[in-house]
């Protein structure tokens, strides 16, 4: 019983009146997601807020603070399934100051909903959200035109909105991008095709998301495998075993492959592979995998498994895209841990080359702070070298985090240009 | 071959992922296991993980006193089977030393007590991370959780707090007394540990297959009947036809009316059913709320 049914990861984005919160519920409550008791129990809380019908954001948002702001603040995860795939929703917030939370949620999707208030048309928020979609490298971007029901399910007011959008999207680095009219409110256009506009022709959101195509996203050529640990045993009837384990981040490795292990360049070769149900020839990525090598070499976590004929770059000096997610500011001088992979080298600040002023997106240059939520092109000196891709080509070997010594805190992500 | 995994596939490896992180980022992990089917799978991940290692990790269960026989049997059976350490931390020693109290009224139960255990038996055993069987999709609060999430030194969660965690990086560092709550099987629902339950052919405690049984009807609950149960005037006994879809106190671990003695056919009728897990825990009811202001406690 071996189902090829997969798993499409998305993450929702739009302003704090946009809808987004009615929209999961929406998009969970008519593909009879979600249980009676939880319907009842919202039910209850909708009566009791004075409403006539249920409020569908209720079931998504979870903290008390924000039931009592109405708002969401921080990222929420959902799961729901489809005869055709499983989903994982990442839940962000819309506004300004938790632009962090979306760049959290964003980092994992294979996907990402725009929501546009039909009455309000394309904003700032819009522009910010695709921005860090862009940023991200999510593939898919579905537009969602929301409150339709309020602009009288006005075709022309939607390819108004669709044409405006591509004006500024045009620069961004989205493959797909897909405009639905719909209203979360009345379920247009959500799970069930709708009966107000006769002139849209194309998919349901739900539709959309079963049939986006995501295999082709993980890269299945440039062979990394970050260790993360050694697993010796030597006792009882296992004997002198010495496997290295860790999760291919990309592509696939076979017994007998010529392997380069960084930083160290030792070369060796595949003894061995041990997937989850056992031996095996060849694994590939995302796969959790133990690897034995013929050679007796030092390796241990942080180091990194290639092929001798298709390395990453050894740098000591990155140029990065850094968003910075601490209210914890930028101190110049301050050495910082730098974690890409399983690997941590100490890192600095070098310069920053410009900040991105979010209110328009334009590069400010001037600027020389760093403060929460700013997303800034900077470069890193590192103490040592380490081996890394470009985000564009990979992203796991592409991406890393800033962590300060004192506070231990998670300081910046970055994406290595 | 086709290069591609099919949605149970990526959850294992994604949690195997997270199980060695926290192997390799922490001094002295383990896994809060409580004899219910999410610790009894993250046990076996683990063993998968770090085969043919031994599972690197200690057992710890916090015992409310209030087990079904059923639990503690399966529990001593399977740490030896899995060749593991398996440790206690007992509701009632904190309760002797007066570090904690014994709830009263007519639904007392050492469920939010037990945070107080957890904590102080870290302490005592000297962990600096606990791995559990936690998942998005239980309940609200729990959407919010990080796979890797943070703890101050009195053991609190801080939700508004919480450090970011993007792309699989995970920060596990921490300042002296911090620990840490690890929850590889995050991203898993209750039907994909089912279908995994089934796929790996993991044994289970009987509780949660069909039995007869000495119930205890109170409002819509069903209750195991046993002595840690206070009575009510109301109470309606009866034998039933049931099984537990959670299993915990035996106080409050409410149980449902199902033919359902199969893996196959616990499957089949959770995707019949319209009724969400934590539905019938007797814990979760007190406010709408009541999950966040346990985990801000040190609740797991």
């Amino acid at each position: 019983m071996v189902e090829m049914k997969d798993i499409l990861r998305f993450t929702t984005a739009g302003s704090v009146d946009d809808g987004k919160s009615t929209l999961i519920g929406r998009l969970l409550y008519d593909s009879g997601q979600i249980p009676q008791d939880q319907v009842d129990l919202v039910r209850n809380i909708s009566i009791r807020k004075g409403l006539n019908e249920i409020d569908l954001s209720l079931f998504t948002d979870g903290l008390k603070d924000e039931r009592a702001q109405g708002i969401t603040i921080d990222v929420a995860y959902r799961y729901f399934a489809t005869e055709k795939r499983k989903f994982i929703i990442a839940d962000t917030p819309g506004h300004l100051q938790y632009t962090r939370n979306m760049v959290t949620g964003a980092s994992t999707a294979n996907a990402a909903i725009i929501l546009i208030d039909a009455r309000k048309g394309v904003v700032e928020q819009t522009r910010r959200h695709s921005f860090i979609a862009s940023l991200l490298q999510i593939r898919h971007l579905i537009v969602c035109i929301n409150k339709m029901d309020l602009v009288d399910y006005d075709e022309k007011r939607f390819h108004q909105i669709v044409a405006d959008f591509q004006d500024f999207s045009a620069k961004l680095a989205i493959v797909d991008v897909q405009f639905i009219p719909v209203s979360a409110l009345n379920g247009d256009h959500v799970v069930h095709r709708s009966n107000q506009m006769p002139w849209y022709q194309g998919a349901t959101l739900l539709y959309t998301l079963e049939h986006l195509s995501v295999a082709s996203e993980i890269n299945q050529i440039d062979f990394r495998f970050p260790v993360q640990h050694p697993i010796r045993v030597d006792q009882g009837s296992v004997q002198d075993y010495r496997a290295y384990a860790g999760k291919i981040e990309s592509g696939i490795v076979r017994v007998g492959d010529e392997i380069q292990v960084l930083p160290g360049k030792h070369v060796s070769k595949v003894k061995s592979i041990f997937g989850m149900g056992g031996k095996v020839l060849e694994a590939f990525a995302p796969q959790s995998i133990s690897i034995e090598l013929t050679e007796d070499l030092d390796v241990s976590r942080g180091c990194m498994l290639v092929k001798s004929n298709n390395q990453p770059e050894e740098l000591r000096q990155i140029t990065a895209m850094l968003c910075w997610m601490s209210p914890q500011v930028f101190i110049p001088g301050r050495k910082y841990i730098l974690r890409q992979t399983t690997n941590e080298v100490k890192a600095l600040i070098k310069s920053i080359l410009y900040v991105y002023d979010m209110e328009n997106l334009k590069r400010d240059e001037s600027n020389a702070a760093l403060t929460c939520n700013d997303i800034a092109r900077v470069e890193l000196q590192l103490a040592s070298p380490i081996f890394a891709d470009s985000y564009r080509n990979n992203k796991a070997t592409g991406s890393f985090i800033l962590i300060d010594e004192q506070s231990n805190q998670t300081l910046a992500v970055g994406m290595i240009s | 071959m086709s290069y591609r995994l099919n949605y149970l596939e990526e959850l294992e490896a994604e949690a195997v992922f997270v199980l060695r992180e926290a192997f390799a980022q922490f001094q002295n992990p383990c896994i809060l296991f409580s004899g219910g089917k999410d610790s009894i799978v993250v046990t076996h991940l683990a063993a998968k993980a770090f085969a043919p290692a031994q599972i690197p990790f200690t057992l710890l269960h916090i015992d409310t006193g209030h087990n079904f026989p059923e639990t503690l049997q399966f529990r001593d059976e399977f740490a030896e089977r899995m060749n593991a350490r398996l440790v206690l931390g007992l509701v009632e020693d904190s309760i002797k030393r007066q570090t904690a109290m014994e709830e009263s009224g007519p639904n007392a139960n050492r469920n939010r007590v037990q945070s107080i255990t957890l904590l102080e038996s870290m302490e005592s055993f000297g962990f600096d991370a606990a791995i559990g069987g936690g998942r998005r999709d239980e309940e609200k609060a729990r959407a919010k959780e990080r796979f890797f999430s943070h703890r101050d030194a009195f053991g609190q969660w801080d939700p508004k707090n919480q450090g970011p965690e993007i792309w699989h990086l995970f920060n596990g560092r921490k300042n002296e007394g911090e620990q840490y709550r690890v929850f590889p099987i995050s991203n898993w629902t209750e039907l994909d540990v089912w279908e995994y339950i089934e796929k790996e052919k993991i044994d289970l405690p009987s509780l949660y297959f069909s039995h007869n049984r000495a119930c205890v009807k109170r409002k819509d609950s069903i209750l195991a009947q046993s002595s840690f149960l206070v009575p009510h005037d109301a109470d309606e006994l009866c034998d039933l036809h049931v099984r537990f879809r959670t299993i915990g106190d035996m106080t409050i671990s409410g149980a449902m009316r199902s033919n359902a003695s199969t893996v196959k056919e616990i499957i089949q009728e959770l995707k019949e059913m319209n009724q969400s897990e934590r539905g019938n825990r007797a814990d979760d009811f007190r406010s709408e709320t009541s999950m966040e202001d346990r985990k801000k406690e040190g609740y797991f």
